[in-house]
């Protein structure tokens, strides 16, 4: 996992040429604690990373990693501070010796099985003294510079191949998933080694044999043939600073173990100690539709470990409101109703409140914001819309009203809805953002200053006075990205609207003035997604540099960055509890972020194309994430299953969402559709017996089409977003596309 | 272990060629093949790279298709600048050209005549991105409105016609189900679907809504209101929630012509061929169902002996024009091995054709039915019987008086077979157009098919010589028949000119049915020339015509000096423009208070060299002549 950390930080510093993305790996250390490097890595980053310190210094380190690896966290810990190594310090020091992420990287798997074979070729980077300032390619290419025969190479690997294919059923499947992963070491060491025309050779040879939802690396690689080539591409440095771990059980491994030995298939043995991790279970052999379910991400699946982590899924306890019963709504209605109506308040109200989730985070484990007065009077609105809500379920769909944006000629990038439904944003393509007003009250702008000073503060219709009438119309344009805008984001209390942009900025927008705010700068690549804390202040981004930032829009820099995936973040989400972050990511994985610490707490791999949307249930406990491929997967959190897989998109879902009480998972997707899936259906046939829970495997079964409640198509118009109301009224959007 | 074949990975190399190309486009003479290749090499790379990189924003862009947008985009992430220029939305600026062995693709710029563009008036301004509700679905069920796609796919309509008792697979069962559901169907008759087997009755039952728009659209259809005509066959063409009325359409219109060819109501039998056409027009509607009633009705009125009271004087011909199109079209979209149309249609008109009793008016028809049909079926069904057909108008011209119907019907079959075969044999013959040998070969109509013949390839040399220009294509509106009924008899012979006054703007009229999205007959395409006259007077003369052969047609107007304002020809030449003893229908707009215009045109022929008695101030005055002498001028 410290390798998977480190290795974009490394490549950030390396690809940009201004220091700015140093100073913001510390700056985040505004926060309380460092981000992102809160793992092992810092440990063993510590001696390459601060060459200049004091010897004893590292000699401490040292042995904080031996017995970190040894999982002495105790020890550590007592360690640490006796010796005053604060975690801040160490935090720093990673992050400017970024050099020795990678070498280190590899250090940091030590508790690996197999770690202690590889040790030695591990450790040779990282003992290597100059690194610190300029990371060098060659460096994490090194490993690639022993040379083999190439063109036994082909030799070796069909040796490999007829092997596995004439071992038993039960362990060919799972042998099989070698296939990939050395297919890429052999390849790219043969580029490496400038044997040009062998890598072609082998290349054309095996590409055939390699899963097809392998084809988008494949096409990368194909076109990568020589050594320079290598230096600038970040999917192969991922492929090489990250091992693919693969999950294999004790007996295809012995046998695969042994069968290398007879063969004394050096080659081959050293690329499967040096570039793989081969996760060693007891038990079963694994089914072929087992693995084809997890695997397909760009480093193999996600270790056990990864996911041990507890994960405070469950809600916070609703801040006490007192709901004025006598109002006006209630007694509009009919004399009957009103008593029930009364008491199904107090008790949705009462058991909210008394009951605390055992699941749930601690309610200040991360400071939220004060509620102001008008953030009760929106909870006092939303509880009312809620005992109007309509109960959805498999014979009660929900109804789905469509905003078509006309000509928008393919422009229409990111939308998002006000949780009350009231505005709606579009981020376009030629850099505006719009807002309009979905409900017949008008976009008003406050008013200028000067008129603001003449306005008397007492008077009671103040908030009213304050608005400038000639400013009303249905919608506002706002300028001042450089780029297409690829996400918006409304905060809670309707007051900004945050957008993301080619151009490297997240921006935050005043719905009262419809002016900007602020600028956030730090992603000095496109953003392509942000999104607001469900309890407002906090938001995440997450662009093409491969983190996700955790800011406070009242911090021009982020808090957090979410450092660990190794390709571009497409999307992020926060938990309803906003403890948690999700992202996913064009590498296929999804990964939930603690936002206490930064820390990865769920690798979910399973996808096998870019994620471009994710959604949490209300109740916090599943997240769904859908992807190019037309699939969408449905994760349990706690216990980081993969707990359903829903067939039926043709294209890449765009959007996703829960009901508001989490019955109907609704998803849009390019290829037009709306579709409606029983998600309790789902969540409730999942058997996760402790079998499952401890080792991770699962049995999917193959019900998409018992799931799918409904599929509305749209007249060729993607889907872009999807949003419930309050009363559980869906609303889709997207833009007609006109051939 | 793949699963499916998929298409083999290679890198390809950008040829070495290119990059010798592109060294001297910038002054690099000689470069040696090693560095080319390293160059070729490196640069395919690059470029492989970076469309990668474009892909990732396509997607989040939320589209289909790249852009140059996204490859600029991709460059900036490089850090590269962007490539300027390249806006182009549609179509790849890039012109191919080889000579002296090489192949080269490049990108065409072109000179700019700054004058041009000043004087071209502005575009309209796009309109401006706007928001749109609707219901794409009411609990569960999805609304039949023109904002959601046809309720039933043609695809579904097809199979459900087709194959009504196909089992249904577990897997499908439950898609099925769902699509129902979405339909309306309750889910108490979902469930009770799995155990049905047997064909379902298909139950016709109308929603009272749906009765009232049948009615309304029906009553229009036929009415008198030539405004409200052309709003239910626009509504018939473009709704997309009409399959369920269509076998009602379908019967109404099949027992409407049975109606009225007895009662020889022209008017009617034209209106209800409109509404065949606005069904074959209608992209979400799945016709082969009913095709059975609808082609005996069209055939009805292509070969009927009479279809009106007064056939010395009403234009059944445009009739039996218009459906004979309408067949052919049906031909082309409907066609298949199966249930071979295009033969047994083809098999009926020949059978008429070689019977002596037939009547000029069936002969009529049949001749036309069977021109429409392609150039292959004139060649090998018209032509040959050109001399017996020839003998027999001879007979009925030369011969004595015997009444003057037989002698309409003769001279149209004449102009009718002239105007098919002309443009047949110009693409058949070879060289020279010898009028004795033509007299040899086609009889009594030789002399005249001689003359339209050498018309012809007049014209297609024309078109051969305007080929470089810069054209500009259009695809067409809907076109439409409209004419008015004034049945005008002249001695000489009939000749009905409907006069259609379009208002304001310049619509066009076509009588082609042709549907946009069919691709069978081929898009009519205008191609608006733009001409600079010599001197300083910019003047525009804008050539639309309508062509449906492969040929395109292309006609110019030679550049007046003097006139400065601009002329507008509409033309719509049907197989090729060849005008001959009948010319074709021809639309000529022309937007010119006064005509002083030295316009002519020699190789079509079919501009008349005065423009001016149809011009009137505002009001653009289409005209549609057909005029049976064989003069190339159609009077004004």
């Amino acid at each position: 996992m410290a390798a998977v950390q480190d290795g974009p930080m490394e490549l950030d510093a390396e690809k940009e040429a201004k220091p700015e993305i140093l100073s913001d790996g510390t700056s985040n250390l505004s926060g309380n604690t460092a981000s992102g490097t809160l793992s092992s890595s810092p440990l063993t980053a510590a001696p390459a990373g601060g060459a200049p310190k004091m010897e004893d210094q590292q000699t401490l380190i040292a042995v904080l990693q031996f017995l970190k690896r040894n999982k002495l966290s105790e020890s550590v810990e007592i360690l640490r501070r006796e010796a005053g190594l604060g975690e801040h310090q160490e935090g720093s020091q990673a992050t400017d010796g970024s050099g020795g992420g990678k070498g280190d990287g590899d250090g940091g798997d030590a508790n690996s099985l197999l770690s202690r074979v590889s040790i030695t070729s591990a450790a040779a980077p990282q003992s290597m003294p100059v690194k610190k300032d300029q990371p060098d390619v060659s460096v994490v290419l090194s490993a690639y510079s022993q040379q083999g025969d190439p063109p036994l190479y082909q030799v070796y690997y069909s040796g490999l191949k007829n092997f596995i294919e004439s071992v038993l059923d039960c362990h060919r499947a799972e042998l099989s998933q070698l296939f990939y992963p050395l297919f890429v070491h052999m390849y790219l060491e043969l580029v490496y080694n400038n044997h040009e025309t062998e890598a072609k050779a082998f290349f054309d040879k095996f590409s055939g044999d390699q899963e097809c939802y392998y084809q988008d690396d494949l096409h990368i690689l194909c076109g990568l043939t020589k050594k320079e080539h290598l230096k600038g591409n970040e999917v192969l440095l991922d492929f090489r600073t990250s091992r693919f771990v693969l999950h294999i059980s004790r007996d295809s491994y012995q046998l695969l173990k042994r069968h290398l030995q007879e063969r004394h298939n050096n080659q081959i043995w050293n690329i499967i100690q040096e570039h793989l991790y081969i996760d060693i279970f007891d038990g079963m052999p694994r089914s072929k539709s087992q693995i084809d379910s997890m695997s397909g991400s760009l480093a193999g699946e996600a270790k056990r470990e990864v996911n041990k982590a507890k994960v405070f899924y469950g809600l916070l306890k609703e801040p006490e409101i007192e709901v004025p019963l006598d109002d006006e709504d209630d007694e509009a209605e009919n004399e009957e109703g009103k008593p029930k109506k009364k008491k199904t308040k107090k008790d949705s109200l009462g058991s909210k409140s008394k009951k605390q989730d055992p699941n749930a985070p601690q309610q200040n484990r991360i400071p939220l914001p004060e509620l102001k007065d008008s953030d009760k009077l929106d909870k006092i609105m939303y509880m009312k819309e809620s005992t109007k809500r309509i109960r959805l379920g498999p014979e009660n769909l929900p109804s789905i009203c469509f905003y078509t944006f006309l000509n928008a000629f393919q422009g229409l990038t990111a939308v998002d809805f006000t949780d009350d439904s009231s505005l709606l944003a579009g981020g376009f393509a030629d850099s505006t953002v719009r807002v309009w007003s979905v409900t017949p009250k008008k976009l008003r702008k406050v008013k200028s200053a000067g008129e603001l000073n003449v306005i008397e503060k007492e008077s009671d219709d103040v908030l009213e006075r304050i608005m400038d009438e000639k400013t009303a119309s249905e919608s506002k344009i706002l300028h001042g990205h450089s780029g297409p805008v690829y996400g918006v984001s409304f905060s809670p209390d309707r007051n900004y609207l945050l957008s993301s942009s080619e151009d490297g900025t997240v921006r935050l927008w005043s719905l009262q003035t419809f002016t900007c705010l602020v600028g956030y700068k730090g992603h000095n690549y496109p953003v392509w997604d942000t999104h607001f804390s469900p309890f407002g202040y906090y938001f995440v981004s997450g662009g093409h540099d491969r983190v996700a930032r955790l800011w406070a829009t009242d911090h021009y820099q982020p808090l957090r960055i979410f450092a660990g995936h190794l390709a571009d973040v497409t999307c992020t989400r926060f938990h309803p509890n906003s403890n948690y972050v999700a992202t996913g990511s064009t590498d296929r994985t999804v990964r939930l972020w603690d936002v206490l610490n930064a820390n990865c707490v769920r690798i979910l791999t399973g996808h096998k194309g870019p994620i471009h949307s994710l959604a949490f249930s209300p109740n916090g406990k599943f997240l769904a994430s859908g992807s190019t491929d037309g699939r969408v997967l449905l994760w349990d959190i706690g216990h980081g299953l993969m707990i359903g897989e829903l067939k039926g998109h043709t294209d890449t879902i765009y959007a996703l969402k829960f009901s508001r009480d989490g019955e109907i998972l609704a998803s849009g997707s390019m290829d037009n559709t709306v579709r409606l899936w029983d998600s309790m259906k789902a969540f409730d046939e999942v058997e996760t017996d402790d079998f499952t829970a401890t080792t991770g495997h699962i049995h999917l079964p193959d019900n998409s089409q018992e799931l799918l409640l409904g599929m509305y198509h749209s007249k060729s118009t993607p889907v872009t977003h999807l949003h419930f109301t309050r009363r559980n009224l869906l609303l889709a959007a997207g833009a007609y596309n006109s051939q | 272990m793949a699963e499916e074949r998929r298409q083999k990975l290679c890198s390809v190399i950008l040829p070495t060629e290119s990059m010798k190309a592109m060294a001297e486009s910038v002054g690099v003479g000689s470069l040696q093949e090693e560095s080319c290749l390293a160059l070729s090499e490196e640069v395919s790379y690059r470029i492989k790279e970076i469309a990668q990189d474009a892909l990732k924003f396509m997607h989040h862009g939320k589209r289909r298709k790249l852009t140059t947008g996204d490859i600029d985009h991709a460059l900036k992430l490089k850090n590269v600048e962007p490539l300027y220029g390249f806006q182009s939305q549609e179509f790849i600026p890039f012109r191919f050209a080889s000579g002296g062995g090489r192949e080269l693709h490049f990108y065409e710029e072109k000179e700019v005549d700054l004058s041009d563009i000043i004087n071209t008036p502005l575009p309209r301004v796009p309109l401006d991105v706007s928001l749109k509700a609707h219901w794409l679905s009411i609990d569960g069920v999805q609304p039949a409105i023109p904002e959601n796609p046809p309720p039933v796919p043609k695809e579904q309509q097809k199979t459900d016609s087709t194959e009504p008792l196909k089992a249904v697979k577990p897997g499908q069962e439950e898609e099925g189900s769902i699509q129902t559901k979405g339909q309306g169907a309750n889910s108490a008759e979902v469930k009770g679907k799995e155990k049905m087997r047997m064909k379902p009755r298909s139950t016709h039952e109308l929603s009272v809504e749906q009765q009232l728009y049948y009615k309304e659209i029906t009553e229009a259809c036929v009415g008198s209101c030539e405004a409200k005509r052309a709003e239910a066959l626009q509504s018939i063409a473009t709704d997309p929630g009409l399959y369920q009325m269509l076998p009602r359409f379908s019967t109404f219109i099949s027992e409407g012509v049975r109606v009225n060819v007895v009662q020889n109501n022209l008017a009617l039998l034209i209106y209800l061929m409109r509404m065949v056409k606005a069904l074959m027009d209608n992209p979400t509607l799945y016709l082969e169902k009913y095709l059975h009633e609808l082609i005996p009705a069209v055939v009805t009125c292509i070969v009927s002996k009479q279809l009106c009271l007064r056939p010395d004087v009403d234009n059944h011909w445009a009739l039996r024009d218009f459906a004979a199109r309408l067949m052919a079209q049906s031909c082309k979209t409907f066609s298949t091995t199966t249930n071979n149309i295009q033969s047994r249609i083809t098999k009926t008109f020949t059978k008429s054709l070689l019977d002596d009793k037939t009547q000029w008016t069936t002969r009529y028809g049949c001749i036309a039915g069977l021109a429409e049909l392609g150039h292959d079926v004139i060649k090998t069904l018209i032509i040959p019987r050109l001399s017996v057909e020839g003998a027999r108008i001879k007979a009925v011209m030369d011969g004595p008086v015997v009444s003057n119907i037989d002698k309409i019907g003769a001279d149209h079959v004449q102009s009718l077979l002239l105007k098919h075969c002309a443009c047949v044999v110009a693409k058949t013959r070879p060289l020279p157009d010898m009028v004795d040998q033509y007299k040899a070969d086609y009889g009594y109509l030789g002399t005249m098919l001689c003359s339209h013949v050498v018309k012809a390839r007049a014209q297609a040399a024309f078109q051969a010589q305007t080929v470089n220009r810069t054209t500009l294509t259009i695809t067409q509106p809907r076109p439409t028949l409209s004419m008015s009924q004034s049945g005008l008899s002249a001695s000489s012979g009939s000749r009905t000119p409907s006069i259609i006054k379009v208002p304001s703007s310049l619509t066009l009229m076509s009588t082609r049915p042709g549907t946009p999205t069919q691709p069978s007959p081929p898009a009519t395409k205008y191609i608006v020339m733009a001409t600079s006259a010599g001197a300083a007077s910019t003047q525009q003369v804008i050539t639309l015509s309508s062509s449906q052969s492969g040929s395109s047609v292309t006609s110019t107007v030679p550049s007046t000096p003097t006139s400065l304002q601009p002329l507008v020809k509409l033309e719509s030449g049907t197989t090729g423009a060849v005008s001959g003893p009948r010319p074709l229908q021809k639309y000529i707009v022309v937007s010119l208070p006064s005509s002083s215009s030295s316009l002519e045109n020699k190789g079509s022929g079919v501009i008349p060299s005065s423009t001016s008695p149809i011009s009137m101030e505002s009001a653009v005055k289409l005209e549609r002549s057909e005029s049976p002498a064989a003069n190339t001028q159609s009077p004004h």
